[in-house]
């Protein structure tokens, strides 16, 4: 019962919150969860007619069963037009098949599945896996090895995660955590090419999964912890030659910002700003990495993605906006030239990547017809933006927001509470979200069938506290120590459904841990995710309603997928194994005594040992 | 100065040669008849310690290694974030022979040695520092080393910032570009060649590398040796995994007994030495 989620309405949500809001520390965390949820009988608000049935982008509804890109669609909807699971028979789900990956670090991965192959990618040491769903048990095809050096571990920032592949053209497309980029050949399992993009002796790494737009893979980097410069690369597909490279900093010519740019605020127009909003060459260590998600509308023919943290001065040390950091770009695909930016937090203080998922749909805002990129957001906010210009429609909290005051709609900026900003020497607390934000990088799902975007997301606040030692290089050094602890409500994650259009929440379940899994949904109405002490869950996608539940072994924190398989039938995979920034506890072996470890996080997940252990493993479900 | 090495995958495959040899010896056990000191260490970190053996620490492990009737076998691994995690905790080895005295990792050692941050600038140049409120910091060009996450950095930088010197303040990595050797030594470098006017840099790193410019340097430790509750000063320790008391004190007799040639080692690599 501890761990179960409780379904809790949004009336009720807010009463709990409340009551409950002196209580932030950890241990008692699931015990008011509990206390919540007794008496909570209350229906949830399902008379949410406000949202209707929203037709995709694009066209890209028109769904064949396969899962050819971590987000399903260009659009990033994670949306399965598969109907055969439904929200009455989904109860009968039972385990089709089961794969040990041989890892057992995070798996934060989305199975691919092209041509009756499943794909499968680990974390460190990247093993890719091509299983053939057409025999019985859907052994390995083949299995390919790219060998990463193994320093690169020691430069990874938050376990040594890889968050997919992508496919195109009888060909898939990886990254490894040693910064390299590799074309196999979907068929045989040989590699066509391979190129390094990215160099671990910088500190640089590469964990997210590539986009091929036409006849370019496009890439990011990751490492701001170890103050590197972000960039986001364009391989030709053909032959993995560097198309363009866009960095996140410095001059113009480097951001590729030229006569296309046509940034909606006035904060983001000028020259060199990626240089002037810096104190003098800060920028060329400035972070801004791109390890997130990136989408594409071939109608406008662009592609829009986030970049991550300024960093690695305390943030008095580098005054100004710090462009182009925790912001968002879009970009032509062929050039790489930019159309806009926006930027969620200019100069970040608190570690919000901006990163997250872009889910492009065309809806109607205030009675008019709008092509937006709905993005909900580290700092605490879904954002609407108008994709052809970058302006904010909309931008409400889905979460307890202390660290701003919402955003001013007219200027398009976030409003600071100064109050809440770290200082060294000095105690801040109550600072909400924590540094992994209201939501870090698992994607959440659209479903047109109910207008609803299903947000995975965590409900962590911070202190930041006096200064511990440590050692780097011969060298020791002080920082300001993070202490997370659930936030009001005491559950440490959730999963929201939102509504885009209203701004609203049409109903909440909260999870005791943080919700780090992604999310798919279904056009039999079902809501997939996972929890990071292993539960595999099916809600009802109109009303939230609890409808099946699998325990898997390890904890999850993987992207599940639905895809049909060469018997016509409907399945539903997710990779376990627990680790990440949120699960370092486990994957990681940090002592969760020391409640500073993982940058703080390690303090908000002391027990999450008891309930789960790490071990890749693929989980396959269908109907019997 | 900085050479390449041919290949990034160096260092990797240093550390997978000293697990090769790690395992392969427990296969081999009777032939194992002398005591090992198995030690965890950077293999590319002067004056600290390298895998030809020419640091310090290289130094003062071999030193206690004799003591005890031992041999010295390294698990190399570049010393950032993880290292005590993957390396020591791991259990690949079983000393670490340089960190804070305060640092809640390891079961430590008494300190050995006590040095500071220290300025560096060129002889030359006219300057007389000592001071981190001396008003001249705000004009002259400084170079400070990074950590790489916001509000962990090293203490000169939290010391500037708080003083709203910023504009003037060029930040150098410490970890740099593994790819060349000794990557933290860049700054140094940086002052010998005029690039900044004076670095504010960990003792043990300035005193070496400003020895090895043709220039002559000036190395002075800053004062007040705090600021606030930011120490400039740290006492450094061995350590060992939690619990392995014994191991602890052995190397601690030796460290006790040996203080006369610790102190000559390390005077031998110009560590100013408080």
């Amino acid at each position: 019962m501890l761990l179960d989620g409780v379904l809790r309405p949004l009336q009720r949500a807010r009463r709990c919150s409340s009551s409950a809001i002196l209580a932030t520390l950890i241990g008692i965390s699931g015990l008011l969860v509990a206390a919540c949820s007794t008496g909570a009988a209350k229906e949830p608000d399902t008379s949410n007619n406000r949202a209707s049935a929203i037709p995709l982008p694009f066209d890209s509804t028109a769904d064949d069963g396969q899962w050819v890109m971590p987000a399903k669609n260009y659009a990033s909807t994670r949306f399965s037009a598969l109907d055969q699971i439904t929200t009455a028979n989904v109860a009968n789900l039972k385990v089709a098949f089961t794969f040990s990956t041989g890892v057992v670090q995070g798996h934060e991965a989305a199975p691919l599945v092209v041509n009756n192959t499943m794909y499968v990618v680990t974390p460190y040491p990247n093993y890719l896996y091509a299983l053939d769903l057409t025999a019985t048990g859907s052994p390995v095809k083949w299995k390919y090895e790219p060998k990463p050096v193994s320093a690169s571990q020691g430069v990874a920032c938050c376990d040594v995660v890889s968050r997919g592949v992508a496919y195109s053209n009888g060909r898939v497309f990886m990254n490894t955590l040693d910064g390299h980029t590799i074309a196999i050949d979907a068929n045989t399992g040989k590699e066509i090419w391979k190129i390094q993009l990215g160099d671990i002796n910088k500190g640089e790494t590469i964990t997210m999964a590539p986009l091929v737009v036409k006849d370019k893979v496009l890439v990011g980097d990751s490492g701001g912890e170890f103050g590197v410069r972000g960039w986001l690369a364009a391989v030709n597909a053909s032959d993995g030659s560097l198309a363009w490279r866009a960095y996140s900093t410095g001059p113009d010519s480097e951001v590729l910002i030229g006569s296309d740019f046509k940034p909606f605020y006035g904060q983001d127009q000028g020259k060199d700003l990626g240089v002037s909003s810096w104190p003098p060459d800060a920028w060329k260590i400035g972070g801004g990495t791109t390890w997130g998600w990136i989408s594409y509308d071939p109608e406008l023919n662009l592609i829009y993605y986030g970049t991550g943290n300024p960093g690695p001065w305390n943030p008095e040390q580098r005054p100004g906006d710090n462009k182009w950091t925790s912001g968002i770009f879009a970009r032509n695909p062929d050039t790489g030239q930019a159309r806009w930016f926006y930027q969620w937090s200019p100069h970040d203080e608190f570690d919000y990547d901006g990163i997250n998922e872009n889910v492009l749909l065309d809806l109607e805002i205030r009675g008019q017809m709008r092509k937006v990129l709905v993005r909900p957001e580290r700092n605490g906010y879904v954002y609407v933006l108008d994709r052809l210009t970058g302006e904010v429609l909309s931008a409400d909290a889905y979460g307890h927001v202390t660290t701003s005051n919402g955003v001013d709609l007219k200027t398009g900026r976030l409003r600071t509470v100064p109050d809440k900003s770290p200082r060294v020497g000095v105690v801040v607390r109550d600072i909400c979200p924590a540094a992994p934000g209201e939501k870090d990088w698992e994607p959440s799902a659209f479903s047109p069938k109910t207008g609803l975007l299903y947000i995975p997301h965590s409900n962590l606040c911070m202190d930041s506290e006096a200064m511990q030692a440590n050692y780097i290089a011969g060298t020791p050094y002080v920082g300001v120590t993070a202490r997370m602890y659930a936030g009001p409500g005491g559950n440490r994650g959730e999963l929201a459904a939102w509504d885009p259009v209203h701004a609203t929440k049409a109903w909440t379940i909260a999870e005791p841990l943080p919700v780090w899994s992604g999310v798919v949904t279904t056009s039999g109405n079902v809501v997939f995710y996972g929890t990071m002490d292993g539960w595999f869950k099916a809600v009802d996608a109109t009303n939230g309603k609890p409808l099946w539940q699998f325990k898997v072994g390890s904890g999850i924190i993987g992207q599940p997928i639905s895809y049909k398989g060469p018997d016509g039938k409907q399945y539903i995979a997710v990779l376990s194994g627990v680790g990440g920034w949120s699960g370092a506890v486990v994957a990681g072996k940090i002592d969760p005594r020391d409640q500073s470890a993982a940058l703080g996080f390690a303090g908000a997940m002391t027990d999450l040992p008891k309930y789960t252990t790490k071990g890749g493993m693929l989980y396959v479900f269908s109907l019997p | 100065m900085c050479f390449r090495f041919r290949e990034a995958a160096f260092v990797a495959a240093l550390f997978l040669l000293a697990l090769l040899v790690t395992s392969c010896r427990s296969g081999h056990a009777s032939t194992a008849v002398t005591r090992e000191l198995r030690v965890c260490a950077d293999p590319n970190n002067l004056p600290f310690s390298n895998q030809q053996g020419e640091g310090f620490e290289n130094r003062i492990a071999d030193l206690i290694a004799k003591e005890l009737h031992a041999r010295v076998r390294y698990t190399w691994w570049a010393q950032r974030r993880g290292f005590f995690r993957n390396t020591l905790k791991a259990g690949l080895c079983d000393v670490v022979m340089g960190m804070p005295a305060g640092m809640e990792m390891t079961l430590p050692t008494r300190p050995y040695y006590r040095s500071s941050y220290v300025f560096v600038y060129r002889r030359s140049s006219g300057l007389r520092l000592s001071s981190i409120n001396d008003p001249i910091l705000r004009k002259l060009k400084i170079g400070v080393q990074m950590i790489g996450d916001d509000f962990t950095n090293t203490p000169p930088a939290h010391a500037l910032t708080a003083r709203h010197i910023i504009s003037n303040v060029s930040g150098y990595t410490l970890y740099g570009d593994y790819a060349e050797q000794n990557p933290p030594a860049r700054i140094i470098t940086a002052v010998a060649n005029g690039q900044i006017d004076t670095a504010i840099a960990w003792g043990p790193l300035a005193g070496y590398f400003a020895k090895m410019q043709s220039t002559p340097l000036e190395i002075v430790p800053v004062s007040p040796a705090s600021d606030g509750p930011l120490p400039f000063v740290f006492d450094i320790s061995a350590g060992v995994r939690a619990g392995e008391q014994e191991l602890r004190d052995e190397i601690q007799k030796v460290l006790d007994n040996k203080q006369t040639e610790i102190r000559r080692v390390l005077e031998s690599y110009a560590i100013p030495l408080l």
